[in-house]
């Protein structure tokens, strides 16, 4: 096969080449400039755009003997991702912009590209793991051998079309074994840290980030009654289920912690409540993608609503046309956003993902 | 095979400049030391100096050796500016083409920056070229804050002559010295110091055959200028650092040799230029040639050509996977192309400068490779148009 390799500088996506070339594939890498800001030296070396992880990906294409280019995405990145993640705070959901740079960069306008200049498959550094059913038909997607490493839910709203032309060699791996791999393969990148932060937000002050962009937005915190706590100066620096930095002068009657347990973007009201409040029990999502087989109504779910989150049985209990799931949980989950997704998993296979739309408080069934 | 059609990027050693470096490099000797070895070393610098002003029209004592082209420029724009506001601080205008190499125009703009310079940005035409009557009608008007004027001899990209002596005329009208950029004209335009009348001319070895690392800027004698770096006063203090015996040996064999060999090279590079524009748009008909398309004010070596609903770093990808290397021709940033400045200037809208490839022919060029072009222009093309235009909603 013909192979579009994106290297991103670190070692995960480098290794990931390093096998698809062993592989016996013609590989090619790229590297996504996804910020014009980074261009500059100075500008922080952490994420994944800038000009130093250019240079380590082009470090490791030269020792691997494939070509390299660095392409621009930085205007669709911009459009696609970044403002997205600006007008979803905005509008008091809590996006995930590396689920949504997946569906619209790496495998839409990078996958696009690649099928447009010939190559067959995009390889990616996810742990994640592409089974073929043996039917002839696009392959199952499955969560990675390395339980603390998956990526399989910033994936799972990919299509079947997307996963067909999807690489992943790293998801049978752990790690540890990926790190030593790059060490034993001379990739200087071996011992590079992992990035954790979204990309664009370097220092990882994403409340300060979105503060100089959306500017001051006061509004009021009140209580589960809707009593005035206090105040503050803007809603999308509070997701559900944060408890710091609340800065309410009073402590709650019962003297137990509050969390923010609702965001009113319409009116810039926070709601904070206790924990218990936080409880959800039943979670709907709109726009379901299905990397598989669509599943049955009342089918068993494992459902996940962050990465890295925790997974927790239910039911699907609808699955409308209009692409409108809900799913009712064993037990609940605690602190779901609107914005989040909603990853559905059968055992260790993805089924697929929606955006949270709403939930429902509450204890389990 | 490879078709290297990038000689404008850098083209390969010639064999004698080549061998002329190794033979110094594998001598001894501090160029300024005053015991035997020095007095050879510094006999090798001189002597090399002496055939670069022959070959280029100047005296050896105007010959200023540097570290390559984007020093020689910098120390002529920020040189020339120091010493012209010294001598009279109002004049604080640098006048530059659009069309610029970076290396004046980023030079020029970080004194804007940082120095208190403005940068007068002197329009092009559609064909990439300065109007010597809109110069002159700017210097005329307040010719006593102009601290310089720079005009490049040929542009980098599309290939495009200037009228340098229209140019010198206007700014020699108001005592105001002229810059030239002549790093791709030379091997390739007849370049004469002395005739062009410039004040100083910027050279790059490893353009002509020489090695990288290795240029000059000729400055005519009683021209003040200030240096940039400071030092053991080599180079009469304007250029200081132990002088490379090595390096301007070679450099001078590489310019003598494609001063001599230019007026022929230059007649066989334009016929198989124009082979290679006629054959890329006999299969792709809407390829536009930028530049000016009379041969007498373009560059023999150069065709830039730009592909409607294409991106040049698809092309780039596309060709060199094929064997052919080229040249979006605009600078890059991070690897990234970026849309050329020159075309902007010259009026080509965004989407059209983004499907730019520079073909620049050189000393090694042969009509095989040319015809390495006309073989696979015409898939790529196809190929990075449908990148091109691929749905940006299809996955959504």
């Amino acid at each position: 096969m013909r192979v579009l390799a994106a290297m991103s500088g670190g070692v995960d996506s480098a290794v990931a080449a390093a096998r698809a070339v062993d592989a016996g594939h013609e590989v090619v890498g790229v590297h996504l400039a996804l910020s014009r800001a980074s261009a500059t030296y100075a500008a922080a070396t952490r994420g994944c755009c800038s000009a130093e992880d250019a240079g380590d990906a082009r470090r490791v294409a030269d020792i691997l003997g494939i070509p390299f280019y660095v392409w621009d995405f930085a205007e669709r990145f911009t459009a696609d991702v970044v403002e997205d993640f600006v007008d979803e705070y905005a509008a008091g959901r809590t996006p995930n912009p590396c689920v949504r740079c997946n569906e619209r960069i790496k495998f839409a306008a990078l996958l696009d590209r690649a099928l447009a200049l010939d190559f067959d498959a995009v390889c990616t550094g996810h742990y994640a793991r592409l089974t073929d059913v043996g039917d002839g038909g696009p392959p199952r997607l499955h969560r990675a051998v390395d339980a603390a490493k998956d990526q399989s839910y910033v994936l799972a709203g990919l299509t079947p079309g997307q996963l067909a032309a999807a690489l992943f060699p790293l998801g049978d791996s752990h790690k540890e074994q990926v790190r030593t791999e790059a060490a034993a393969r001379g990739l200087r990148v071996a011992g590079k840290r992992d990035s954790h932060d979204i990309c664009f937000i370097p220092d990882g002050d994403t409340r300060g980030w979105l503060a100089a962009r959306l500017g001051p937005r006061p509004g009021e915190i009140v209580d589960l009654d809707g009593q005035r706590l206090g105040r503050h100066d803007g809603s999308y620096a509070y997701t559900i289920g944060q408890r710091r930095g609340l800065r309410l002068g009073a402590s709650a009657p019962d003297g137990r912690p509050r969390y923010v347990v609702q965001v009113r973007p319409r009116t810039g009201t926070v709601v904070v409540g206790p924990r218990s409040a936080l409880e959800v029990g039943t979670i709907t999502g709109a726009q379901a993608r299905w990397c598989g087989p669509a599943p049955t109504v009342g089918a068993q779910v494992g459902a996940q609503v962050r990465a890295h989150g925790e997974e927790v049985p239910g039911r699907l209990d609808r699955a409308d046309p209009d692409g409108t799931v809900r799913v009712r949980l064993d037990r609940p989950l605690v602190g779901v956003a609107p914005g989040q997704t909603l990853a559905l998993y059968d055992g260790t296979r993805v089924i697929g993902a929606a955006t949270v739309t709403a939930t429902i408080a509450g204890a389990a069934r | 095979m490879t078709a290297y059609l990038d000689h404008a990027a850098t083209t390969p050693m010639l064999a004698e400049s080549a061998r002329a470096m190794v033979d110094e490099l594998t001598t001894t000797g501090n160029p300024s030391s005053l015991h035997t070895s020095g007095r050879r070393a510094r006999r090798v610098v001189e002597e090399a100096r002496e055939r670069l002003g022959a070959a280029l029209g100047a005296a050896a004592g105007e010959v200023v050796l540097t570290g390559g082209g984007t020093e020689a420029d910098n120390l002529a724009v920020k040189g020339l500016y120091w010493a012209r506001r010294t001598q009279d601080p109002r004049r604080r205008r640098i006048a530059v083409s659009a069309v610029e190499h970076h290396a004046v125009l980023d030079a020029a703009r970080w004194l804007a920056d940082h120095d208190g310079a403005e940068v007068v940005l002197l329009e092009v035409d559609g064909l990439g070229r300065v109007r010597p009557e809109a110069l002159a009608e700017l210097l005329a008007a307040d010719p006593a804050t102009v601290a310089l004027v720079s005009v490049m001899w040929a542009n980098n990209e599309v290939g495009t002559v200037q009228p340098v002596e229209q140019v010198v005329a206007a700014a020699h009208a108001h005592g105001i010295p002229v810059h030239t950029d002549a790093v791709q004209a030379l091997g390739h335009l007849p370049v004469d110091f002395a005739r062009s009348g410039v004040d100083c001319l910027s050279l790059s070895g490893h353009k002509v055959g020489g090695p990288v690392g290795t240029g000059a800027l000729l400055l005519r004698r009683g021209t003040d200028l200030a240096p940039l770096l400071h030092g053991g006063g080599q180079e009469r203090g304007l250029r200081p650092g132990t002088m490379s015996a090595a390096g301007a040996r070679a450099l001078a064999v590489a310019v003598d040799g494609a001063v001599r060999a230019r007026a022929g090279e230059a007649t066989r590079l334009a016929e198989l230029r124009d082979a290679l524009v006629a054959k890329v748009q006999a299969v792709v008909p809407d390829a536009v040639l930028r530049g000016d398309p009379d041969p007498a004010g373009r560059l023999p070596g150069n065709a830039h050509l730009t592909f409607p609903g294409c991106e040049g770093d698809s092309l780039l990808y596309l060709l060199d996977a094929r064997g052919v290397e080229c040249s979006t021709g605009s600078a890059c940033r991070a690897g990234v192309p970026e849309p050329s400045h020159v075309l902007l200037a010259m009026g080509v809208d965004e989407p059209e400068a983004r499907g730019a490839l520079r073909f620049s022919l050189g000393h090694t060029s042969t009509g095989a490779e040319v015809g390495a072009v006309a073989g696979a222009i015409g898939p790529v093309v196809e190929r990075a148009r449908r990148a091109g235009l691929v749905s940006s909603t299809r996955w959504a």
